[in-house]
């Protein structure tokens, strides 16, 4: 048997990454902005978004929910009177952890992009797999909550790093957790610099205004600041 | 479960590089900051395999080391923990010099005739 060498030199995730531009030029194309919203199961992405998707100032919002099975999440938000459209990833080998760029692009016929300005994608609860997987969003956010402890970006820096704004959520939990707040955010800072991070509580509402902010001029196609 | 993701994406890139031939060898470049654990992507990758043309390739991991870049102050570092911020300025503008691969360099396939690289 001969056996021959075939040079190459491709980035095994491309294939993604091709589909992902496809999904880019699509929502370009309908004046949709996207953010891939991320996190460990049980941060509260699902809240967080409860807390503001029907009222960002001149914005208007779809949700798209990844989930491996059921749509809890998506009827939580339906109830908030926005599209909401659900993905579940368990037609997948076992269940996908994460969206990745063909699974959003399945589900585009199904988004009303003439409708919305802004797109939410709330991805798998997973704070390894969707870190890799672009699927041509404009902004990705990752939430990181207290009670996850402060040595997560140090152990996830993957995640910690593919992200451009890192929501730190369940701060209202503090007094009853031996979490030291300065420390998760100096881990976060030694794991992605100068990161833009908004403190906050989705159950009390503290620094919700800075994350609605934020999101409003996502949509609004104004550069975000925090 | 990330190497299985990872794993189908390996098994895709070289099937569509391999022109129908069977994979013998998938040489990949996996850089340190991609938190992979290679005894896991091979198991999974063998998994994934079966029933294409990798059915039964070796899959061949070099470890790229992680080196950093500061923007600021030009100074080069390695990394064993995932400290992005400079040690000589302690800045943040950091590119990463090597460390990020996650590439397919090479295939080696079954081939009819010719090119012969293997020992006989």
């Amino acid at each position: 048997m001969h056996r021959t060498k075939v040079r190459v030199v491709a980035d095994a995730l491309d294939a993604n990454n091709t589909i992902a531009a496809a999904n880019r030029a699509d929502f370009d194309r309908a004046g949709v902005r996207v953010v891939n919203f991320m996190s460990a199961p049980g941060a509260g992405k699902t809240t967080l978004l409860e807390r503001v998707v029907a009222d960002l100032p001149g914005v208007r919002v779809g949700v798209l929910e990844g989930d491996v099975q059921g749509s809890m999440d998506a009827d939580r938000l339906a109830g908030l009177h926005v599209p909401v459209v659900q993905l579940n990833t368990d037609g997948g080998f076992g269940g996908e952890c994460h969206l990745d760029a063909n699974m959003v692009r399945s589900a585009i016929p199904a988004l009303p992009l003439d409708d919305i300005d802004l797109l939410i994608v709330e991805n798998v609860g997973n704070l390894v797999c969707p870190a890799e997987f672009r699927i041509g969003e404009d902004a990705r956010v990752m939430v990181s909550a207290v009670t996850e402890g402060e040595d997560k970006p140090l152990k996830y820096p993957l995640m910690f790093r593919a992200c451009e704004l890192v929501l730190v959520n369940k701060i209202d939990l503090l007094p009853h957790l031996d979490v030291d707040l300065n420390h998760l955010l100096y881990n976060i800072d030694q794991v992605h610099p100068d990161v833009p991070r908004i403190v906050l509580s989705a159950r009390t509402g503290e620094g919700i205004d800075a994350w609605r902010n934020w999101l409003t001029r996502i949509g609004a196609r104004e550069e975000a600041v925090v | 479960m990330h190497e299985l993701s990872l794993s189908s994406a390996i098994v895709n890139t070289a099937a569509k590089h391999a022109g129908g031939r069977r994979v013998l060898v998938v040489n990949l470049r996996v850089g340190r900051l991609r938190q992979v654990v290679p005894d896991t992507l091979d198991f999974y990758f063998q998994f994934v395999a079966r029933g294409t043309v990798c059915e039964a390739a070796r899959l061949e991991q070099e470890v790229i080391p992680a080196r950093l870049r500061c923007r600021g102050c030009a100074h080069e570092w390695a990394i064993e923990i995932p400290a992005f911020r400079c040690p000589a300025c302690a800045g943040g503008d950091v590119a990463i010099a090597s460390g990020d691969e996650f590439e397919v360099e090479s295939l080696e396939i079954e081939a009819e005739e010719a090119e012969c690289i293997a020992p006989r």
